[in-house]
């Protein structure tokens, strides 16, 4: 770097045997800009070249069969997605937070049965938990039937509730122990302090990948296919691969994308802002 | 005049590490104590085994007529009647001002939102933040969240105040106004056992001074004498630094 650096001082008085020419380093900045935008240009030109852009068009954009999914797509579909993932959800954190106060009781059987759990149902592919909810309860418990909310609630809640209790549980700890202390010197006990205090600080800690399961759960509702549906209680996966059937366009299952996206990115949205809100008080004390 | 708090012959250890070897002291209702002594010296964790933030290793400890270190005792109950105020504030992050004072009243002492809120408006205008009010604790200054946290231990009408270096986390300019409150405080009367480094605070207003140092309380007395005319080396030697840091160390 120095030697480059001495060179761009003198250029033209370099040693007669160095014949190559160095570069200063804001022209070699330069070029090597130049050559990355060089590159860039030419992948798009060959790809604008070699696409069958009206055969694209017809398989992914098709307007006539975009527009025969509206509006059941909002209106059962979305609609579907938003409340099994609401439901999966709130099940999911209830059940996460007693796992995570398990994970840190002192009595250890509490311990080493939320351990257990957790490790059990990360590993496990959300698929088999689905398929064992909705065929092997009826098996093991003769006569159950489930409603069919009930068992996407128990899915989807059981999955999400082993990522999330290990998030709370390393909220709960980030809790500074000045704030317990502080709590307990007022004569609350260990309890109040959790519930007051503790808690309600370890949630706004983990608000960022809260939210990040909270977009993977959007996501595993599309296992509510393997619960069985009819068209009222389809979610937008299923809407969109049984579109896919009846259309001879890919179009379908970029709507159904894109619906996904309508929920995912206001989400990250809402959590920045409440980070930006919460985050100041908490972690930042004196 | 009775004890507010006895210590007798207490023991803590960290592991092999032994921080208070045999303390005994007490504090008489509407004393000021205040602990002084070189980093290290065991005071913190002394002050910390007075609320029994800190579990004793042997030894007993008796607040006004309860010793905490019984087992079986209610340490809920006790500490209700015992403020702390802390190096480093802890005031709750996630409340505002009126709520940190409000909140252990309402789920401790049972007040109704109403009266909570009024025990808080006093304390708080006691100690010059009443505007402050509503404000979270992360908007506040150093000087300004110490004093709520005092406002905060008040609330609860403790018999007895700890004060673990309360100023030391503080920018100098901002001492005053604590230091202020303290000897408001005491004052009025209020029993105080003080964790501090302001030699001058400790002359002033305190009843009786302990020097503490390698776990022991090397020298106990009034100000007038523990740091007017130390008799222990080891106290002279601290003194000298603390209160002329610039000279040289005489003894080496």
């Amino acid at each position: 770097m120095a030697e480059t650096v001495q060179q761009s001082v003198q250029p033209s008085g370099g040693p007669p045997d160095r014949p190559k020419r160095r570069l200063s380093r804001r022209q070699r900045a330069r070029v090597i800009r130049g050559v990355q935008y060089g590159v860039l240009v030419l992948v798009v030109v060959v790809i604008a070249l070699n696409t069958n852009w009206p055969r694209i068009r017809a398989a992914f954009f098709d307007l006539d069969v975009a527009r025969r999914m509206f509006p059941e797509v909002i209106t059962i579909a979305l609609k579907n997605t938003v409340v099994y993932t609401a439901l999966g959800f709130a099940f999911g954190l209830g059940l996460a937070l007693v796992l995570a106060l398990m994970r840190l009781s002192s009595v250890g059987p509490y311990r080493w049965f939320a351990r257990g759990y957790i490790e059990f149902f990360r590993g496990l592919p959300a698929l088999l938990v689905f398929v064992a909810v909705g065929s092997g309860v009826p098996l093991a418990f003769p006569g159950t039937i489930l409603n069919r909310y009930v068992a996407l609630m128990l899915a989807l809640g059981i999955v999400s509730a082993a990522y999330m209790a290990e998030v709370i549980r390393a909220g709960i700890q980030a809790v500074p122990r000045g704030q317990v202390e502080a709590a307990r010197s007022l004569g609350m006990s260990p309890v109040k302090t959790m519930i007051w205090i503790v808690i309600p600080q370890a949630f706004r800690i983990v608000l960022p990948p809260l939210t990040n399961d909270l977009v993977l759960l959007t996501k595993d509702s599309s296992l509510a296919l393997f619960l069985g549906s009819s068209i009222n209680q389809q979610e937008l996966t299923q809407f969109g691969r049984q579109a896919l059937n009846q259309a001879r366009s890919l179009t379908p299952v970029l709507v159904a994308g894109l619906c996904y996206l309508i929920i995912t990115i206001p989400l990250s949205i809402l959590s920045n802002r409440l980070e930006r809100k919460y985050g100041r008080g908490v972690g930042a004390q004196g | 005049m009775t004890h507010a708090v006895e210590i007798i012959d207490l023991h803590k250890s960290f592991g092999p590490l032994e921080v208070l070897r045999g303390i005994d002291a007490e504090v008489s209702t509407g004393e000021v104590v205040c602990v002084i002594g070189p980093s290290g010296s065991g005071k913190s964790t002394l002050l910390r085994c007075v609320n029994v933030l800190e579990q004793p290793t042997s030894g007993r400890v008796i607040v006004g007529g309860v010793e905490l270190t019984d087992p079986d005792v209610n340490i809920d109950a006790a500490r209700r009647r015992i403020g702390m105020v802390f190096q480093g504030f802890n005031l709750f992050a996630n409340l505002t001002v009126l709520d940190n004072l409000t909140i252990a009243q309402r789920k401790v002492l049972r007040r109704s939102r109403g009266a909570a809120e009024k025990v808080a408006r006093e304390n708080l205008d006691k100690v010059g933040l009443g505007e402050k009010i509503h404000a979270h604790p992360s908007q506040l200054s150093g000087g300004q969240q110490q004093r709520v946290a005092i406002a905060r231990a008040l609330s609860m009408d403790p018999q007895l105040m700890l004060f673990d270096e309360p100023t030391s986390a503080l920018d100098p300019e901002l001492v005053g106004d604590v230091l202020g409150v303290m000897r408001q405080l005491a004052d009025e009367g209020m029993t105080m056992l003080v964790v501090t480094h302001e030699m001058q605070f400790a002359r002033e207003v305190a009843d009786r001074v302990l020097f503490m140092d390698g776990g022991v309380v090397v020298e106990a007395g009034p100000p007038s004498e523990v740091i007017g005319r130390p008799t222990q080396e080891r106290t002279r030697t601290f003194l000298a630094r603390v209160l002329d840091p610039v000279h040289r160390d005489p003894t080496g």
